[in-house]
């Protein structure tokens, strides 16, 4: 890490003296206006987060009221104790931590069993295969056809229907091959062979130690996905214990589902509204904070991930 | 996930497979007796496999439920048929020409408007030599792909909520009325697209950056030479390098014109702004999950991927027409 920061220090050093001297009036203005620009993108992005944020700590009046701009108003941690009091939200977390889990696990377990034999050159019949693979991406089923296809394996209303049938991503299968036809020399496989050792055992010791990074990456988007996924549950659940937190995110924040009715109490009642709108923002940062949390660790491998598959492709 | 992912190699698999069909007894031969020698790794795939014939070769065959009158008791294949009547149903709808036109326009908008913008947010990076303000501008930008639209679209709501929401605040600082931009219709294609693009301009400005990291420093080297300025070594280095990559996510940008998400239209939408905000993907929901009409929202789907696929491959025709380069 610290190595490759210096050297690439030093490769950009040599040749600054010599851009800043032919560096003519017109670039230098041309540079201010990109740092410009960069700042207002990244103002433009950051602003409505530190926004979210910041009203997630702040009282519910001030809240309700609109005073809260980029920094807490009368900070309090109110919010986030009755998110986590709240039984419905935590059910949703700890369903969706499952989903994530099991999910990530299936969906990389059979990305690389599909996408390393597709990498060997030679497996006759995997072009036939590969294109198999492929047309689902140019052509699919649609809504309907797939939930018939659910119903009629039973798994409506089971756990079973977030984890199977979205379970492999044909751009991971993509992503996967590139990388293991780039990493994984055609000799390598020959020797392991003339060695004697099985496909399967050059696959587990040799392979995959290779391919950690990508792994990561597959199976970080794989989480990530999952993670942030509402639309089969809402299609394939009935059972509010199996809610996935999104669901129950969506019903919270946008059908507003949670506000208690028959309250004749005016201030009560007030007090109530005023506290499930502080909940939202506070339930928003509560629910992106294990996604925003990894996300800078894994972005490095993620870059390179995404730059396999596009330039290399 | 979107339609940035280029599958740019995959297209190769697709000319590559009828190569082998003329030799049919060569390629028996050759089958097994690669069969005999990997097996292991025919059986590693065959888990993989029978998950692509159940989740995505049997949905296909289920489209046939869009010729026919479905019905629970029979099934897909014991109900009866109906020929084109359910298509003919839908065309005689007139919401379905709205349908059209508002699935049309939502993506052609969201196209137009997330196409350029992260080139540029890329080629501006480019010339950033400062490292940690171009690693944090990176990181920062590339954050929001990462919340779930749930959540972008809870952030709408309570950010324009009519009086308290924060834009609103914004509008009365400078003394303007406010816009109902989550109940007029009218406003909902910008806030749908404009939220896109906050999105998603990072992550897709990472491929860009790829690319433009791949393009060979001696061409840079000769332009700054030569005396050209840092916009025309961007003219003329940078944007020739990054064109093969441009029109490949074009390309599959506007051949997934059609297959616009569920999600986001689904939740942005309110019974005020339904006028623009109903498109093919949302009627197919409520349509057939909803009211149970399985052969219609089953034909509007099949219509929709066909007219899909149709789109991907003119325009890929079109691509290779003009610049040479295209999916395959």
């Amino acid at each position: 890490m610290t190595t490759t920061a210096l050297s690439r220090r030093r490769r950009v050093l040599p040749d600054r003296p010599a851009t800043r001297i032919r560096e003519s009036s017109v670039d230098r203005v041309f540079l201010v206006a990109v740092y410009l620009l960069l700042g207002v993108f990244v103002l433009a992005v950051l602003l409505p987060l530190v926004y979210i944020v910041a009203s997630s700590f702040s009282s519910p009046a001030a809240v309700s009221s609109g005073r809260v701009f980029l920094w807490p108003v009368d900070f309090t941690l109110q919010g986030y104790e009755v998110v986590l009091t709240n039984p419905e939200i935590l059910t949703g977390y700890v369903n969706s931590l499952i989903y994530a889990v099991a999910g990530t696990f299936i969906s990389t377990t059979l990305t690389v069993a599909i996408a390393y034999p597709l990498s060997r050159r030679g497996l006759v019949g995997s072009n036939l295969i590969m294109a198999l693979v492929l047309v689902t991406m140019l052509f699919t089923g649609g809504l309907i056809p797939t939930y018939l296809v659910v119903q009629e394996l039973g798994m409506l209303n089971t756990r079973w229907a977030l984890l199977l049938p979205q379970a492999i991503a044909v751009w991971q299968v993509i992503i996967a091959r590139t990388y293991f036809r780039s990493a994984i020399p055609d000799e390598l496989a020959e020797a392991a062979e003339l060695d004697g050792s099985s496909d399967l055992r050059f696959l587990w010791s040799v392979v995959l130690p290779l391919s950690k990074p990508m792994i990561a990456v597959v199976a970080l988007m794989y989480a990530i996905t999952q993670w942030n996924s509402y639309f089969d549950a809402l299609i394939y659940l009935k059972d509010p214990d199996l809610y996935p937190l999104q669901l129950v995110l969506r019903n919270i924040l946008i059908l507003n589902s949670s506000a208690g009715g028959g309250v004749v109490d005016v201030a009560l009642q007030m007090q109530r509204e005023q506290m499930a709108e502080l909940l939202k923002y506070s339930l928003i940062v509560v629910a992106s904070i294990p996604v925003l949390l990894i996300y800078p660790f894994v972005a490095r491998h993620f870059t390179k991930g995404v730059m396999i598959g596009a330039v290399k492709g | 996930m979107t339609a940035v992912q280029a599958p740019p190699e995959g297209a190769a698999g697709v000319a590559a497979a009828p190569v082998q069909l003329p030799r049919p007894s060569g390629f028996s031969h050759r089958l097994r007796r690669s069969l005999r020698r990997h097996w292991q790794l025919y059986l590693l795939m065959v888990v993989p496999l029978a998950y692509f014939v159940i989740f995505k070769y049997v949905p296909m065959t289920n489209t046939v439920v869009a010729f026919k009158s479905y019905s629970v008791v029979r099934g897909v294949w014991d109900s009866p048929w109906v020929g084109m009547a359910n298509f003919e149903r839908l065309f005689r709808n007139p919401v379905f020409w709205t349908l059209v036109k508002n699935t049309l326009l939502l993506s052609g908008y969201t196209v137009l408007a997330g196409f350029p913008l992260p080139i540029l947010l890329a080629l501006m990076l480019n010339e950033v030599r400062h490292r940690l303000f171009r690693k944090s501008v990176q990181m920062i930008t590339y954050a929001p792909y990462f919340i779930s639209t749930v959540v972008v679209v809870s952030m709408l709501i309570l950010m324009m909520a009519p009086r308290l929401g924060i834009v609103t605040k914004t509008f009365g600082l400078f003394g303007i009325a406010a816009p109902d931009l989550l109940g007029n219709p009218d406003y909902f294609r910008h806030v749908y697209v404009w939220s896109d693009v906050w999105q998603t301009t990072g992550y897709s400005a990472v491929i860009y950056m790829a690319a433009l990291s791949a393009v060979d420093p001696a061409l840079y080297e000769s332009a700054k030479v030569d005396g050209a300025s840092r916009l025309r070594r961007i003219w003329h280095v940078d944007i020739p390098g990054i064109m093969p990559t441009a029109t490949i996510i074009l390309i599959l940008s506007v051949g997934n014109i059609m297959a616009i998400g569920f999600e986001k239209a689904y939740l942005l939408q309110n019974p005020l702004n339904l006028a623009q905000s109903e498109i093919i993907a949302t009627y197919v929901y409520k349509t057939g999950l909803l009211n149970a009409d399985f052969g219609l929202a089953t034909a509007v789907g099949l219509l929709n991927s066909v007219v899909n696929l149709f789109l991907l491959l003119v325009v890929n025709w079109v691509c290779k027409r003009i610049s040479g380069s295209g999916l395959w």
